[in-house]
């Protein structure tokens, strides 16, 4: 009886063992099959910047970092990447300065109908900030004289990255106990003090993490400069990308590169500092 | 002298839940005085009543006979140990320290000699630069105390100061902080879910539930004579026996058995329904039957350490008793309890009151 | 008289917020200021200018005049609107609920039983795809779809001119490349935040994965799935990122919704008409968003 439960037990064994084999194959093809998906296209931005001859294939480069000195010979590259950098640090700083003092509140005085209505907001802010409002927003640049200007294209990027930026800052205060707050209050520090000297240090991460994310946004946006900017002294490079080309409509695969990687790299590095600093996390009201 | 002295406040939230009710309540100076309670009695509510912290809806609070109820926290000269410590993670443990002092503009020398006499009293000078997160749980509750202590204020408010450490160091943390306040003389108050704290520490406490005060007193008051039945079921390591019954010709009636009225309900009548109680630990196990003895056969025991808790099944009726660790019945045996008669309390069924 | 001098008195028991009445409303107001300006009243705009003939150019744009639901029915019987709209639907199932969100679940999925380190290298190619500029990206499946020098026909060892025969696919493939990420991620929290207790019980009880994923997860995951469908869809119904890969062509074969009224307002100045579309698209997101709402309600009860 117990050699026959043993054999019974082996034989189980053996089961779960083929199980997991061809479980560990069937994921094993899957994530290389992902993993290859979302790589290759990548590679021509990690390798045709070094190569003298770029075109558009992804090929072994002939090593050279003559594509960045050409690059920076056009003026417009250059300008075009500060013009950027005014967008999405005017972005990132707008976005903190109107968000966070909003996102304190909501996070710390109730209401009914709060969460329904940062939720709703969110969603408004999906629906209009694309495509479906350009027109309105280029009437509204036009009357208030803003086509062409910084203010113009920050003012329109913040308006859309606000509901998102207190949605998910509001979560992130949440998660604070108010007990700092009310120990301070206890101590007797005033409004002002409390905000300054306990509440800020504590909502740093989550100012730094809106400030990236809004900063990236804005970084990467198309739209709003290509409806708002006429002026090429002041395209950013999410613009700019698609003016180097020759007389005969052909990319300047030299500049192209170099620009792409140029471009790249600061969202990149701001990115993958504040993960690891503070972590991008989805807090858990994302969820609705 | 009544340092603290709270009439008829009266707490609604938005939504209408009464937190507290019309509630009474007179602290002494210099007293540790404990608010005890099943959770969502209204013990927190009331602490942060008195900090100025929530605000109330009726009724006045006063300290030192001079009205507060109308003062900001910072106004009201006291101190409060959160149960999540709230020490600011960006300071480290001197700042947080000396942040109140600060705050409330005292002279650089003065801020020091405080600093150091409370991390002193606490045992705490070595970890001064460090930052809250990197010191356990039992170093930043004293650093909360430290900080607390730093502001010298005349009434210290405590929620729930220990439950956030482990079982071993929440007893050497009672243990010192009774003592300290014993040092410091200073009025105290505490809120606790964990009845052995409020008892071991505790010069008074007051029970609450639902927005009331069950009842003040001292913790030998509460052990010995609960006030009604809510205290009598709430107080106690193991549960008391809490027997119905009915008051016939001088004796109290439960089912087959017969005790004696306890001498402290002499207005019980006949025909009264009545609740008789005695703790376990004064119920104990006899040779044989006869009259104020519970018969029955023993269901469960469970060992308490010194003693065993005995459960016996009386015809249809549990009763709880204590047998010495050695001479514990057996299950299934038939046991004989007899409750000790000065021990013995009786409640009245309708109004829940002790007689 | 009595209960006004009560309530007077209420007032002035100090509350539990750090800020009183009138600061929050000073912290609220900036934000409610630019929602209002560049969110609500765009929207109100669309709205209004759909009902107008306004030009930018020509008599019209000196003075527009109202048109009522001229543009709307105009719309309805266009077929390139129709088609246009015919797109979008099958861009915004193709590449957000079938693309990303499939893909990105059955990566959570997977990803969350491999070792962390891999998990870590796989997210991370599959975030840098997410961050990259747009502009970069378009530039780099531009060169990958290439006809000549392609890398897509090299690997695959063809000869097709994806942008040109397939575009719509094109267009695709290229956005769930974009955007998993974002529903990878939050797939990955939904997953994070099942207690491990509840698929244990599932397993000592025999269940397969099939029925872990099936009784467990989906069930515990439904908020955010919901969430994420909802805004993955307003996302791509409102991506412009396609027109830089193909600037709605070829012959109109990815015009989706953004690049028409792109086409419409701004390349040929006719903002009554691409305003009415834009307005239909809002009204379309709108229903889209009422009905995940009231399915992710029912699933609350």
């Amino acid at each position: 009886m117990r050699l026959f439960g043993k054999q019974i037990q082996l034989q189980d064994k053996r089961r779960i063992d083929e199980r997991t084999k061809v479980e560990k194959v069937s994921t094993l093809a899957f994530v290389l099959l992902a993993v290859s998906f979302f790589a290759i296209p990548l590679m021509w931005l990690v390798l045709a910047p070094f190569d003298s001859d770029p075109t558009f294939r992804i090929k072994w480069p002939n090593w050279g970092l003559g594509n960045f000195s050409e690059m920076a010979e056009n003026p417009y590259a250059y300008r075009s990447l500060m013009n950027s950098a005014i967008f999405s640090a005017g972005s990132g700083l707008a976005v903190i300065l109107v968000g966070a003092p909003a996102s304190y509140v909501l996070s710390r005085i109730k209401f009914a109908g709060r969460d329904a209505f940062l939720y709703i907001l969110l969603l408004f802010s999906s629906i209009v900030t694309g495509s479906a409002a350009m027109v309105p927003l280029f009437l509204l640049s036009l009357r208030l004289n803003l086509i062409d200007t910084y203010q113009g294209v920050v003012l329109v990027l913040t308006g859309g990255l606000i509901p998102a930026a207190i949605f998910i800052l509001k979560d992130f205060t949440d998660s604070i106990p108010k007990s700092y707050e009310e120990s301070a209050q206890i101590f007797g520090a005033s409004s002002f003090r409390i905000l300054k000297d306990v509440v800020t240090p504590i909502i740093r991460p989550g100012l730094a993490v809106i400030f990236v994310w809004s900063f990236v946004q804005a970084w990467g946006n198309f739209l709003a400069p290509f409806i708002l900017i006429r002026d090429i002294n002041k395209q950013p490079a999410a613009v700019m990308m698609y003016s180097f080309y020759n007389d005969g409509g052909q990319a300047v695969f030299r500049t192209v590169a170099a620009f792409s990687l140029i471009y790249t790299i600061p969202v990149l590095a701001m990115y993958f500092y504040v993960n690891k600093k503070y972590g991008f996390r989805f807090y858990g009201g994302i969820k609705g | 002298m009544s340092f603290v002295s709270i009439e008829k406040i009266t707490k609604v939230f938005p939504g209408g839940v009464r937190a507290l009710d019309e509630l009474d309540l007179e602290i002494k100076d210099g007293e540790f005085f404990a608010l005890l309670g099943p959770s969502g009695c209204g013990k927190t509510t009331l602490l942060r009543t008195l900090g100025g912290l929530e605000s109330s809806t009726s009724g006045t609070i006063s300290f030192e006979g001079k009205d507060v109820t109308f003062l900001t926290p910072g106004a009201r000269n006291i101190a409060m140990v959160f149960q999540d410590y709230a020490l600011y993670p960006h300071m480290n443990v001197l700042e947080n320290i000396s942040y109140p002092l600060k705050v409330r503009k005292f002279s650089k020398e003065e801020i020091n000699k405080r600093v150091t006499q409370a991390s002193e009293a606490l045992s705490i000078q070595m970890l001064l630069d460090r930052k809250p997160g990197q010191i356990s749980g039992g170093q930043q509750q004293r650093v909360a105390v430290a900080r607390a202590m730093a502001c010298t204020p005349s009434l210290y408010l405590f929620d729930e100061p220990l439950s956030n450490l482990d079982a071993r160091l929440r007893l050497e943390a009672r243990t010192f902080l009774k003592q300290l306040q014993r040092e410091l003389g200073v009025t105290t108050i505490l809120v606790t879910h964990d009845q052995s704290e409020a008892l071991a520490l505790a010069d008074r406490m007051a029970v609450m539930d639902k927005g009331r005060i069950k009842q003040v007193g001292s913790p030998a008051e509460f052990f010995h004579k609960p006030a009604n039945i809510f205290v009598a079921s709430f107080i106690g390591s193991t549960p008391m026996n809490l027997l119905d019954g009915l008051v016939n010709d001088g004796k109290v009636v439960i089912g087959s058995m017969t005790f004696d009225i306890p001498e402290h309900a002499s207005t019980a009548r006949t025909g009264d329904q009545v609740v008789f109680g005695v703790r376990p630990e004064y119920v104990s196990l006899v040779s044989g039957p006869g009259s104020g003895i519970a018969s029955g056969v023993v269901k469960v025991t469970e060992n308490l350490g010194t003693h065993y808790l005995v459960t016996a099944d009386c015809n249809g009726i549990l009763v709880r008793g204590t047998a010495p660790d050695g001479s514990e019945p057996a299950m299934g045996d038939t046991v004989h309890l007899k409750p000790e008669p000065g021990r013995s309390l009786l409640y009245n069924k309708t109004s829940e009151d002790l007689y | 008289m009595k209960s006004k001098t009560m309530k007077g008195s209420r007032a002035a028991r100090p509350g539990n917020s750090v800020l009183g009445k009138g600061a929050a409303t000073a912290f609220l107001s900036p934000s409610l200021i630019f929602i209002g300006i560049f969110l609500l009243i765009p929207a109100f705009w669309t709205l209004y200018l759909g009902l107008t003939d306004y030009k930018l150019v020509g008599i019209e744009a000196l003075n527009p005049s109202f048109v009522g639901i001229d543009n709307f029915t105009k719309a309805l019987n266009d077929p390139q609107f129709l088609s246009s709209l015919k797109l979008t639907i099958i861009y915004v199932l193709g590449s957000a609920i079938f693309g990303q969100a499939l893909l990105g679940f059955i990566l959570a999925w997977v990803l969350n039983e491999l070792s962390p380190r891999i998990r870590n290298i796989v997210e991370l190619i599959v975030i840098f795809a997410w961050i990259v500029p747009g502009s970069v990206v378009a530039f780099l499946w531009f060169a990958f779809f290439n006809n000549e020098e392609g890398t897509l026909n090299a690997i695959l060892g063809v000869n097709i001119d994806w942008l040109l025969d397939y575009p719509m696919l094109s267009i695709i493939i290229f956005n769930i490349w974009r955007g998993t990420a974002f529903s990878m991620l939050l797939f990955s929290a939904a997953i994070a935040s099942i207690p491990k207790s509840h698929i244990e019980v599932a397993r000592v009880a025999g269940a397969s994965k099939m029925q872990q994923l099936r009784n467990i997860v989906l069930p515990s995951a439904r908020s955010y799935i919901l969430t994420n469908l909802l805004l993955i869809t307003l996302w791509t119904f409102n991506d412009f990122g396609p027109y830089l890969l193909t600037g709605g062509g070829p012959g109109g074969e990815t015009q989706i919704l953004p690049i028409f009224i792109y086409d419409s307002a701004l390349r040929y100045l006719d903002f009554g008409y691409g305003s009415a579309i834009a307005a239909i698209m809002l009204f379309l997101n709108l229903v889209i968003s009422l009905i995940v709402l009231r399915m992710s309600r029912k699933g609350k009860k």
